[in-house]
């Protein structure tokens, strides 16, 4: 049984095909990647997951139950956790209770006591490598630290798919490495993730499936390394450079 | 001296903790320096120090023939040192030819709407778009608007940060290109960026800042070389 199917989504803004006929399904244990030029609706298709945008057709499937009229704060509880593209933590707060904030509100079974929620944010810290900083201002926190934090705020309501919107961007390389080692954990504590990335190197890096979206359409779909070696995928969106540097 | 940029010890930051520790740089009129660094090293705030966003609290910057330290943003801006900030910081309900317009702002000469065409020939994707709110433009748009409103300021210098963030490979490389034809074109630019393959590919030379001091200069063929920086940036 998939976890999320999505079924012939559509979504239009104005005059723009955001998304034009959607299909894909999401595996318990799987690293689905999200690429595509700027503006191919990779967000908006993030966005019809979590319930913040409503697609204009097409159907959203949780464990084969239709949640296409479930409320956003109700699919997070059902277990569809996500980042956003631009952090926007509570500033005057620090590190620890931001994350208690997603544990307070994202249960499945309602709201936590406050010692609980702590408690969990506490593991999640841990589990992000933001354990050391959890009394930390979040204005003390550098940018890869930041983008930590807004995935420690997501895992703290305990998703079973967690939405990752590009949270490797702005982050050198061996940044990147630490991310990556951090999405490998996270996956291991039996989480599944959709993640949108214009980093290949975590495409690569991580995902178990890529999926590339041009246009509003699902341009190809495969694994990663055929993926990124598929000339239409090189044309729309990797540019000649990467297909010389990869060598192909 | 022929510099057109000299940054000596400066020392920066925000409130009591500095950022930067006894940064020393210099700038010749026409190159192509980048700047490299881990996230949090204080490569932004650099690029505040100088165009007067952040107080210095010792050390020089002298830009031409002038001391710039101390001045007022506007006034360095005036005196031909642009900085187009990381994340692009749009107006994005405003239009993209209003946008570009602003960084004439100061201006008084009447040669700002030639310019305005002048600096559409860098961007041609801009051109029939010059009507749109700047906020509905893609990612990549969005960054060639960001260091076109820099370019209408006439910079002797453009500083720009992350041009890269957050866009897709194929349009990182055309803003690359970009960036290196505007120097070509005879702007000296000071590049800060993630992607250090990239920037010293384009740069003739790069500073590595670590912890807010200068751990490293150079040639940038020879930066791309060093093993440490191999090592600390690449992960090679």
């Amino acid at each position: 049984m998939s976890l999320l199917a999505v079924r012939n989504v559509s979504k239009r803004f104005g005059g723009v095909n955001a998304l034009a006929d959607v299909t894909f399904a999401v595996e318990p244990g799987d690293v689905l990647g999200i690429i595509g030029p700027n503006g191919a609706g990779k967000t908006t298709l993030l966005n019809c997951v979590s319930g913040v945008v409503h697609p204009d057709t097409g159907d959203l499937r949780w464990e084969e139950t239709s949640i296409s009229r479930v409320p956003p704060y109700r699919r997070a509880r059902l277990g569809i956790g996500r980042t956003f593209q631009i952090v926007r933590p509570f500033p005057s707060m620090t590190v620890r209770e931001n994350t208690a904030m997603g544990a307070l509100f994202g249960q499945p079974s309602g709201r936590l006591q406050p010692a609980a929620a702590i408690k969990q944010a506490d593991e999640v810290l841990e589990l992000v490598g933001l354990g050391e900083k959890r009394d930390y201002p979040v204005l003390r926190l550098t940018v890869p630290d930041r983008k930590r934090l807004e995935v420690a705020r997501a895992l703290a309501m305990r998703p079973r798919l967690l939405l990752l919107d590009e949270v490797m961007a702005g982050l050198n390389a061996v940044e990147v490495e630490q991310a990556l080692e951090m999405i490998r954990r996270v996956r291991a504590g039996g989480i599944t993730i959709v993640l949108i990335e214009h980093v290949m190197k975590v495409i690569v890096g991580v995902c178990t499936r890529a999926l590339v979206l041009n246009f509003g359409r699902t341009l190809v779909e495969g694994p990663p390394a055929e993926v990124l070696r598929d000339r239409r995928v090189i044309e729309a969106y990797l540019g000649e450079r990467y297909a010389r540097d990869q060598g192909t | 001296m022929g510099s057109l940029l000299q940054v000596d010890k400066l020392t920066a930051g925000f409130g009591l903790t500095p950022v930067l520790f006894d940064v020393d740089l210099e700038l010749q009129p026409g190159e192509l320096v980048a700047v490299i660094g881990a996230n949090g090293a204080g490569k932004s705030t650099l690029l505040g120090a100088l165009s007067g966003l952040v107080r210095l609290e010792r050390g020089s910057v002298h830009f031409g023939d002038r001391r710039i330290s101390g001045l007022r943003p506007e006034m360095i801006v005036a005196s031909g040192l642009v900085h187009v900030p990381q994340g692009r910081r749009l107006f994005s309900t405003m239009t993209v030819q209003r946008n570009l317009l602003l960084g004439a702002y100061r201006r008084r000469d009447g040669r700002v709407q030639q310019d305005l065409q002048r600096i559409l020939q860098y961007f041609p994707a801009l051109a029939d778009k010059l009507d749109r709110d700047a906020g509905t433009l893609s990612g990549g748009e969005q960054q060639m608007v960001a260091i076109g409103r820099g370019l209408m300021a006439r910079p002797r210098l453009l500083m720009i940060d992350e041009p890269s963030l957050g866009l897709a490979p194929k349009v990182v490389d055309r803003v690359m290109e970009i960036v290196k034809t505007i120097n070509q074109d005879g702007t000296a630019v000071l590049l800060v960026e993630q992607d250090v393959v990239l920037a010293l590919e384009i740069a003739n030379r790069g500073y590595v800042l670590e912890n807010g001091r200068i751990a490293m200069s150079g040639a940038a063929a020879d930066l791309r070389r060093d093993p440490a920086v191999r090592k600390a940036y690449l992960g090679v």
